[in-house]
C-alpha cells in the first residue's frame, strides 16, 4: 500500500527553491482589504524532492502502460506510443507559445495544423475541418451542434437522432446534450444495422444518424451506402464516429461513405498516447456543406501567411478555451510523417490480420457473438460459461491480469451478454497473440478445471479485488 | 516493414493460412467495392526519425517567444523539472483509462490525491479526475446548476467573466432553451444592482470569475448573500494560485468552483492541453460529471482506489447522460498533482505573493512615468489593464522590438470602452531587470 500524499507530509519541508528577486515583495494586508484574504491554511503536503519522486514511482510501478505489454482493450486502439511522438511534442518551440500571440510569432504552430487538417482531410475523405475538441465524445458534441446550426440556417426543426444499439454510450449522451432526440435502432441478427428500423423511424423530423463503421461489433456495415441514401432522402445527415477508423485506414474513406461529419480519435488511430484517461483530441471533419459551420476560429492560408479566421457568421461559435489540446495535434502530425503513404496502408491491413487471426483462434474457446470475417476487433460472449460453470466475464478478465496482460473490454457492446470486446491493433507481433491465445486457453482450463481460482482472482497484482460496491454506498472521495 | 508494425511475409503466410482466406484483400471483401478506395492515399512517403524530428524542429522555429507579459488564462510560471519527469513515466501515460482497477492503482490513487488537493484548495467537499479546461468547467458547472433548481432556465454570468468562457458557455447552449444572461460590471466589479435586478424565479445561478478576466478581485459578500437568499447555484471561477492566499468558495458559501489548472505545471503550449477543475458541495454529488475516483479496500482488506459512481456516467446512462464527459485530461491533472506536490502549502503562497509583486511593481513604475493609469482602481492578482496614454498597438510593438511580449490588447476582445487598454501579467519568472525594460521602453516612447 502506498502512502497517501498527505500521510507522508512533514512541517515545514520544502521540494523548491524560489529565484531571487530584487522586485519589492508586497505586505498583502497592505494592498488587498481584510475580507479578501483567507484566513485560512491551505493544506498542501510539505514534502521534500526525493519524497515526491519515490512516491509517484512507487505508483508509477503500479500501473499497467501499452509500454508493458498487451493492451487489447476493445474500441479504444492500445497502439504502440512512439517516442519520437514525446521527443518532438517537447520542442521548445511549441511548449512555450501563448495562445494570444501576434500571428507573425506563431507560424510554426498554425502550419502544423493546416497541414494536419490537409492530412486529415485526404485521410477520411472530408473536405476540411477543426482540431479544437478536447477528446472524441467532445467531437461528438461539437459535430451535433453543426448538425443544429446547419438545420437552423436551413429554417428546418429536426429533433431526431438515430443510434444503433450498439453504438458507443458517448453517442447517444452527445446527441442528447447537444439537444436532440435519441432514438435507438435495433441490429438485425447478423449485428448489423436494419434497414427496415431505420426506415421505420425516417421524416421531417429527423436530424440525422449517428454510426461508427465498422461497428462495436467489429463487423462492417456493408449497406452504408443504401443507409445513407435513406437518410439523405429525407434531408438527413449522417454522423461517423471514428473511434474505430483504424480499421479502414487508406481501404475505404468515410466521405466515400458519404458521411457529412467525421470524428476522429488522434489518441486512437494517431498513436497519441492515452494518458490514463486524457489529453486526447477529437478533430471534426466535415463535406463541403458543412464547413461555414465550423467552429471560430478556423486557420487558413493567406498571401503566404497562416492565419486564425474569426469571420464565419455562420459558425456555431467557439467550442474550447483556445485551440484544443496541442500537444496531441503535434504527435498526430510526428505519426503521419512516420508512418508516410505507405505505413499508413498497412494500419488497417495488419491490424485486420491479427483481429481475425484472434478471432479464428479464439472462437475455438470461447463463443463468438458473430462469427464472421471482422476488421480491427471482435467481440466473444461468456453467456455460456457463466450459465455452466459460474464464472462471469469480470471473473475471466480479472484472472488475465495475473497472466500480466491488460483484459479486453468487458460488458460492451450491451447487445452482447458477457461481452468481451478484443481490439489487438496493428503494432502486436504474432508472438504476442499467440501468447494471449495460450492465457484464453490456460484460463478456459481453469474454468472446467477450478472455477475457484477465477472467482478469487486477481492473485498476482499489488491489489487483490477491489470492492466497487462499497466504493459506491459509502463514498471517500478525498483524504 | 515499418518499426512500428512487426509481421514478416510468413507470419502474414501463415496467418491467412490459419484464418482460412488467401489474401489480406480477402478480410477486406465485406466492403463493397463501389466505395473502396482505389487509390493510395496522397501522403508522402514515410519519414526516418532522424528526418522527421528535423521537420518538426524547423516547424517549432518558426515560432517566436519573448520575455511575456501575456496571461488572461495562460501564464508563464516556473515549472519545476520534476513534473515532466513523472508524467514521462510510461506506465502513467501509455495506460488508458483506470477500467481495471487492480493494475491502475498509480492513476488511481493520483487522481484520488488530485481530488483532494482540488477539495482542500476550494474548500469543497467532492471533486472529479478533471475536466477539458476552465472555459468548459463553465459548461459543465452551469448544467449542474440548471439540473439543481427546478424549471430553471437561465444562467447568469458576470461581464469581467473570460471571453471565451462567455463564448463557450453560447456555443455550449446553442439550440437549447436555456438563456445565458450577463451581468453588469461597475468600476470593475460585478454590479449588485444589476444582479439583483436580474434574480428571477426561471434563474439557475450565477457564474462569477474572481480574480476576474481583468485580474480584479471581486467582493463576493454581496453577491453570495443574493445568491443564498434566492437559493440559487453559485459558481466561482478561479486562477487556482489565487486560491493559495484569498479567500475560497468555501469561505465565499460558493457551491461550485471551477477553474483552469495550467499556472500549476502545464506548459502555456499554445493552449492546450491544460486541464479544468470542478469541486463542489456534497449535495451536487451525484449531478458531478466525469470520472471521479473513491476509495475502498480489496477482499483482504487493503486500501485501494476504483472508478465510482459510475451510475452518472454516459457509458451506463447513455441518452439520459447529462454530461458525455469520459476521456478527461489525466496526465495533465497528474502534472498538477505532481506541482502542488513539490510547491507545497509555501510554495504556492511563495509563487502567488511573487507573481502579485511583480504585477504592482510594473504597475506603480508604468504610473510613475505616467505611462497611463490602471483602468479600474480595485485590488488585482497578478494581471492588471493598463490604459496607456499612447496607442496600444504602438506600445505593444516597440515592446516587442526589445523582445518583450507586453500584454494583451483589450479592444479586439471586449470593444472600443476598452480603447488602448493592455491586460498586462506577470509571474515569479519575470525579473526586475525585465520589467525595468518594459518600464523603459514604453517611456522611449512616450
Amino acid at each position: 500500500m502506498t502512502k497517501l500524499l498527505n500521510e507522508i507530509s512533514k512541517p515545514s519541508r520544502v521540494a523548491y527553491i524560489i529565484p531571487k528577486t530584487n522586485i519589492p515583495q508586497i505586505d498583502l494586508n497592505k494592498i488587498y482589504p481584510k475580507n479578501l484574504l483567507s484566513e485560512n491554511e491551505r493544506n498542501i503536503p510539505e514534502l521534500s524532492e526525493v519524497d515526491v519522486i519515490r512516491h509517484f514511482t512507487e505508483l508509477s510501478k503500479k500501473n499497467f502502460g501499452v509500454d508493458l505489454g498487451f493492451y487489447p482493450l476493445g474500441s479504444c486502439t492500445m497502439k504502440y506510443n512512439p517516442k519520437i511522438n514525446e521527443e518532438t511534442s517537447k520542442l521548445e518551440g511549441f511548449t512555450n507559445i501563448h495562445p494570444l500571440q501576434d500571428i507573425d510569432t506563431i507560424q510554426g504552430i498554425l502550419e502544423l495544423q493546416y497541414k494536419l487538417l490537409q492530412s486529415l482531410a485526404e485521410i477520411t475523405g472530408m473536405k476540411w475541418g477543426t482540431l479544437q475538441p478536447f477528446a472524441g465524445a467532445h467531437g461528438e458534441f461539437v459535430g451535433m451542434k453543426i448538425f443544429k446550426a446547419y438545420f437552423e440556417a436551413k429554417g428546418e426543426k429536426r429533433t431526431k437522432i438515430l443510434v444503433p444499439d450498439s453504438a458507443h454510450g458517448t453517442n447517444p449522451a452527445s446527441a442528447h446534450i447537444a439537444g436532440f432526440e435519441v432514438v435507438e435502432i435495433k441490429s438485425d441478427d447478423k449485428g448489423l444495422v436494419s434497414i427496415d428500423e431505420v426506415k421505420k423511424h425516417v421524416g421531417p423530423d429527423l436530424a440525422g444518424l449517428m454510426l461508427t463503421n465498422p461497428n462495436t461489433l467489429g463487423l462492417f456495415e456493408k449497406n452504408i451506402i443504401e443507409i445513407a441514401k435513406i437518410i439523405h432522402d429525407v434531408g438527413g445527415l449522417l454522423y461517423y464516429d471514428g473511434a474505430n477508423f483504424n480499421a479502414i485506414l487508406g481501404k475505404v474513406r468515410p466521405g466515400d461513405m458519404n458521411f457529412d461529419v467525421v470524428h476522429l480519435n488522434l489518441h486512437k488511430t494517431f498513436s497519441t498516447p492515452h494518458g490514463g484517461g486524457g489529453p486526447g483530441s477529437g478533430p471534426i471533419m466535415v463535406n463541403e456543406n458543412l464547413i461555414p459551420f465550423l467552429p471560430v476560429p478556423d486557420i487558413i492560408f493567406e498571401d503566404g501567411n497562416y492565419k486564425l479566421d474569426y469571420n464565419r457568421t455562420k459558425s456555431i461559435g467557439r467550442v474550447s478555451g483556445f485551440y484544443g489540446n496541442i500537444a496531441v495535434m503535434v504527435r498526430a502530425y510526428t505519426y503521419i510523417l512516420t508512418m508516410g503513404q505507405k505505413g499508413l496502408n498497412e494500419i488497417a491491413e495488419k491490424a485486420v490480420l491479427n483481429a481475425n487471426y484472434l478471432r479464428v483462434k479464439l472462437s475455438k474457446l470461447i463463443k463468438i457473438a458473430y462469427d464472421t470475417i471482422c476488421k480491427h476487433e471482435f467481440v466473444l460472449s461468456g453467456k455460456d460459461i457463466k450459465e455452466k460453470y459460474g464464472v462471469s466475464t469480470l471473473d475471466i478478465a480479472k484472472r488475465m491480469l495475473d497472466y500480466g496482460v491488460h483484459p479486453p473490454t468487458i460488458y460492451f457492446p450491451l447487445i452482447v451478454p458477457e461481452a468481451l470486446m478484443i481490439e489487438p491493433t496493428e503494432t502486436e507481433s504474432k508472438e504476442t497473440l499467440d501468447y494471449f491465445i495460450s492465457i484464453i486457453d490456460n484460463i478456459v482450463k481453469e474454468i472446467k478445471e477450478n472455477p475457484d481460482i477465477l472467482h478469487d482472482a486477481p492473485s498476482k497484482t499489488p491489489i487483490k479485488r477491489l470492492d466497487e460496491v462499497k466504493a459506491a454506498k459509502e463514498p471517500i472521495l478525498k483524504w | 516493414m515499418h518499426p512500428y508494425i512487426p509481421h514478416t511475409s510468413e507470419e502474414v503466410k501463415s496467418m491467412l493460412s490459419d484464418i482460412g482466406v488467401n489474401s489480406i484483400d480477402d478480410l477486406f471483401a465485406d466492403i463493397p467495392e463501389v466505395i473502396k478506395l482505389r487509390r493510395h492515399l496522397n501522403i508522402p512517403d514515410p519519414m526516418s526519425e532522424f528526418e522527421v524530428y528535423k521537420e518538426l524542429k524547423s516547424l517549432s522555429e518558426k515560432n517566436k517567444t519573448a520575455i511575456s507579459f501575456l496571461g488572461g488564462g495562460s501564464y508563464d510560471h516556473i515549472i519545476p523539472v520534476v513534473v515532466q519527469h513523472i508524467i514521462s513515466r510510461s506506465e502513467f501515460y501509455t495506460s488508458y483509462t483506470p477500467y481495471q482497477a487492480e493494475i491502475s492503482q498509480g492513476t488511481l490513487q493520483s487522481i484520488f490525491e488530485f481530488q483532494s488537493l482540488i477539495c482542500e484548495l476550494t474548500g469543497l467537499d467532492v471533486s472529479n479526475a478533471s475536466l477539458y479546461d476552465g472555459h468548459t468547467a463553465a459548461s459543465e458547472a452551469s448544467v449542474m446548476a440548471l439540473n439543481s433548481v427546478k424549471k430553471s432556465d437561465t444562467i447568469l454570468i458576470s461581464e469581467y467573466l473570460h471571453p471565451f468562457t462567455k463564448q463557450v458557455l453560447k456555443t455550449y447552449f446553442l439550440g437549447l432553451d436555456i438563456s445565458i444572461v450577463e451581468i453588469k460590471g461597475k468600476d470593475g466589479r460585478t454590479d449588485i444592482d444589476d444582479l439583483k435586478s436580474k434574480i428571477s424565479d426561471k434563474v439557475a445561478g450565477l457564474i462569477v470569475q474572481t480574480p476576474n478576466f481583468l485580474g480584479i478581485l471581486e467582493d463576493l459578500s454581496e453577491v453570495s448573500k443574493i445568491i443564498r437568499e434566492n437559493k440559487k447555484v453559485l459558481i466561482i471561477s478561479s486562477n487556482p494560485l489565487s486560491l493559495s492566499i484569498l479567500k475560497n468558495s468555501r469561505e465565499w458559501d460558493a457551491d461550485i468552483a471551477i477553474g483552469d489548472l495550467q499556472p500549476f505545471g502545464i506548459p502555456q503550449y499554445f493552449g492546450g492541453p491544460s486541464a479544468g477543475y470542478i469541486a463542489a458541495k456534497e449535495e451536487y454529488l451525484r449531478k458531478m460529471p466525469g470520472r471521479i475516483v473513491g476509495q475502498t479496500v480489496d477482499k483482504d482488506g487493503n486500501r485501494g482506489f476504483v472508478l465510482t459512481l459510475q451510475a452518472r456516467e454516459q457509458h451506463i446512462k447513455r441518452e439520459r447522460a447529462t454530461s458525455n464527459i469520459c476521456s478527461n485530461q489525466a496526465l495533465m491533472a497528474l502534472a498538477s498533482t505532481v506541482y502542488m506536490s513539490i510547491m507545497g502549502k509555501s510554495g504556492l503562497k511563495d509563487v502567488a505573493i511573487r507573481s502579485v509583486s511583480a504585477a504592482h511593481y510594473l504597475a506603480d513604475e508604468l504610473t510613475k512615468i505616467k505611462a497611463g493609469k490602471i483602468l479600474f482602481n480595485q485590488p488585482y492578482f497578478n494581471e492588471f489593464a493598463f490604459v496607456f496614454n499612447k496607442d496600444a498597438k504602438t506600445v505593444i510593438s516597440e515592446l516587442k522590438n526589445k523582445g518583450i511580449f507586453g500584454g494583451i490588447m483589450l479592444e479586439p476582445l471586449l470593444g472600443e470602452k476598452y480603447k488602448n487598454a493592455v491586460l498586462i501579467a506577470t509571474t515569479e519568472k519575470r525579473t526586475k531587470e525585465e520589467i525595468d525594460l518594459y518600464v523603459k521602453t514604453v517611456g522611449g516612447i512616450l
